[in-house]
């Protein structure tokens, strides 16, 4: 099947302007984690974090956590976009053109990588505003990455959604039955020690408690596993989800 | 196959299509064919498929069964060839209302990959067309009903496709706007000689525009002609007679008259249906005298698509609609397609 970058690509570039157009709604959506960060992050400032090296503040083992989050619910809008144009129209102009599905499906994750990262980034930039350090400039590359995996994954995961619903409505029961407990098994705020076996299960099927994990390890140099432990199990989530992500959608019809 | 290549003389050739959504079947085994430069019309109530056929031709959907084939290529197979050869203008606006106007059409024409310079030129051709040259740089939120749709027919031909589909191209829109957008379709067949298949639920939209009416109904044809020939069927002009006094003796002359095709007498009106009504008026007022009747009042009434559409279905298309809204909310409930 041949792909069409100049669909890819202006795909890509209708995200970008719907981006910085919709300036009020990337604020709100970076609230939530701002908050978190800055009231549990200082609130727990002084707290040891069981199970983690010493040394390690709250802030350190938190700010992760949150870029991962940040990551995970801008990632999965992507699909709520999908559902967005869905109910406005849009996905048929997008339907009927005569490109092929993948190069449809490949616009959709540049712009949902690009923007999510983007999110990512704003949380990485409150962090350190926050008192969070990194120890090298090459822990910001590698980061960067695990964000990049992480980012894949939930956009495909969206994209699923998306593919098998009609409206948006149904989005908001994905978005408390599946997103948020993906963000609470993943450990990004507390450590997964402290859970009951049967939740740890679920916590090690759970994609992001990887991609937070190898954060950690890049970031701050303490993590349950190792990071190449993390950075395998991420890639094989990315590359399953991308993939469910576009057979779905393939597969979706435009009206 | 045979089928997709040999008729490239038809814009549109369909074979027993059919579509049915969980039992219920929305498109019932219709055949027709468009000739290139046609403009062609589906004619009917809402619901009666006309969109579902639409979305079929434009690869939206899947046929259930049956063939169909648009600029020779077959809808089900060859789905980016006929992409390429269709425009379409949707009923329900398809437009990113977060972008400006100009921007919604340089979506459109980077996505059929046209070159840049080109297409600046043909961004302003069609917005000059559609007279939106001033509001190109407003966001489409900001823009009206008509402007909308205005926008998305100059979408509609950006990349001069060779079959343009209108859904319901003047829905909701005031008189003047639906004059206005009657005449770049009429100049789009007439002068560019594009293929046009539109679908409506307004009669005197089909009159005016068609060449050839579809008139469809629970997901079938049930008349196809051209309108006059449509019109025609029904046997001619209605004259309506308020009359006064003992009818009997006119009545019986009347039905010795041959050029009267079909009479109906009901409290003091008489209807007769008869070729070239306006010109059998007096004669009739003049027959009456020498019987003995007075006429109070006469009305002459054209035939229009609407009585038409009453003949073949026994409904007239607005009572069809209030029976079909209620199946709509019927289908609702089983959780097909939400729509405000």
């Amino acid at each position: 099947m041949t792909i069409h970058w100049t669909a890819v690509y202006v795909l890509w570039r209708r995200e970008m302007i719907r981006f910085v157009r919709a300036k009020s709604r990337i604020i709100g959506s970076l609230a939530m984690p701002v908050f978190f960060l800055a009231f549990l992050g200082l609130g727990f400032r002084r707290m040891p974090v069981p199970g983690m090296g010493g040394g390690t503040g709250y802030i350190g083992f938190l700010a992760p956590g949150i870029i991962g989050m940040t990551l995970l619910f801008s990632s999965s809008m992507q699909g709520m976009s999908v559902l967005w144009d869905k109910e406005f129209g849009f996905l048929k102009e997008i339907m009927v053109a005569p490109v092929s599905r993948v190069s449809l499906v490949l616009g959709r994750i540049a712009g949902g990588t690009t923007t999510s990262m983007l999110q990512g980034l704003l949380i990485f930039g409150a962090s350190l505003v926050l008192g969070f350090r990194l120890p090298g400039a090459g822990a910001l590359a590698f980061g960067l990455v695990f964000m990049l995996l992480i980012a894949f994954t939930f956009i495909g995961l969206g994209l699923v959604f998306a593919s098998r619903m009609k409206d948006m409505q149904g989005f908001s029961v994905v978005m408390n039955f599946i997103i948020f407990p993906i963000f609470f098994l993943s450990g990004a705020l507390t450590p997964l020690d402290n859970f009951p076996w049967v939740i740890r299960a679920l916590s090690y099927a759970d994609p992001l408690t990887y991609g937070v994990d190898g954060l950690r390890a890049v970031m701050i140099g303490t993590s349950m596993l190792p990071a190449a432990v993390d950075l395998a199990v991420m890639t094989g989530f990315a590359l399953i989800m991308l993939f469910l992500g576009t057979y779905f959608f393939e597969r979706t019809e435009g009206v | 196959m045979a089928f997709a290549k040999e008729n490239t003389v038809d814009a549109i050739r369909v074979e027993n299509l059919v579509k049915t959504f969980d039992g219920f079947t929305a498109v019932d085994s219709i055949s027709f064919t468009v000739g290139e430069g046609e403009l062609f019309g589906l004619l009917g109530p809402n619901g009666a498929g006309k969109t579902t056929t639409i979305n079929m031709l434009s690869t939206l959907l899947r046929p259930t069964s049956g063939r169909a084939a648009v600029a020779g290529y077959d809808v089900a197979v060859d789905r980016d060839d006929v992409r390429k050869s269709i425009g379409v203008v949707f009923q329900e606006p398809a437009l990113d209302s977060r972008l400006t106007g100009r921007e919604n059409l340089e979506f459109h024409t980077m996505m059929y990959g046209i070159e840049k310079a080109e297409r600046r030129r043909r961004i302003d051709e069609v917005l000059a067309l559609v007279e939106l040259t001033d509001k190109a740089g407003a966001l489409v939120e900001k823009y009206s009903g008509g402007m909308k749709r205005r926008l998305e027919i100059a979408r509609g031909l950006t990349h001069r496709p060779k079959v343009l589909f209108l859904d319901e191209p003047t829905l909701g829109l005031d008189a003047q706007t639906r004059r206005h957008i009657w005449e770049y379709i009429r100049n789009l067949n007439k002068e560019a000689g594009m293929t046009i298949i539109l679908t409506t639920h307004y009669m005197e939209e089909a009159d005016f525009l068609c060449g050839r009416v579809a008139i469809m109904d629970h997901g079938k044809f049930v008349a196809l002609d051209t309108p006059v020939r449509l019109k025609d069927t029904l046997g001619g002009d209605v004259v309506s007679l308020e009359l006064e006094g003992d009818a009997a003796a006119f009545l019986e002359d009347l039905g010795r008259q041959e050029w009267i095709k079909r009479s109906k007498f009901h409290q003091d009106v008489l209807s007769l249906t008869m070729e070239k009504g306006e010109r059998r008026i007096p004669e009739l007022v003049m027959l009456a005298r020498e019987k003995g009747v007075a006429v109070n009042c006469v009305n002459l009434r054209k035939p229009s698509l609407e009585d038409v559409f009453l003949h073949f279905t026994g409904r007239t298309i607005r009572e069809q609609e209030a029976n079909q809204s209620e199946r709509n909310r019927a289908m609702m409930m089983g959780h097909r397609r939400r729509r405000p």
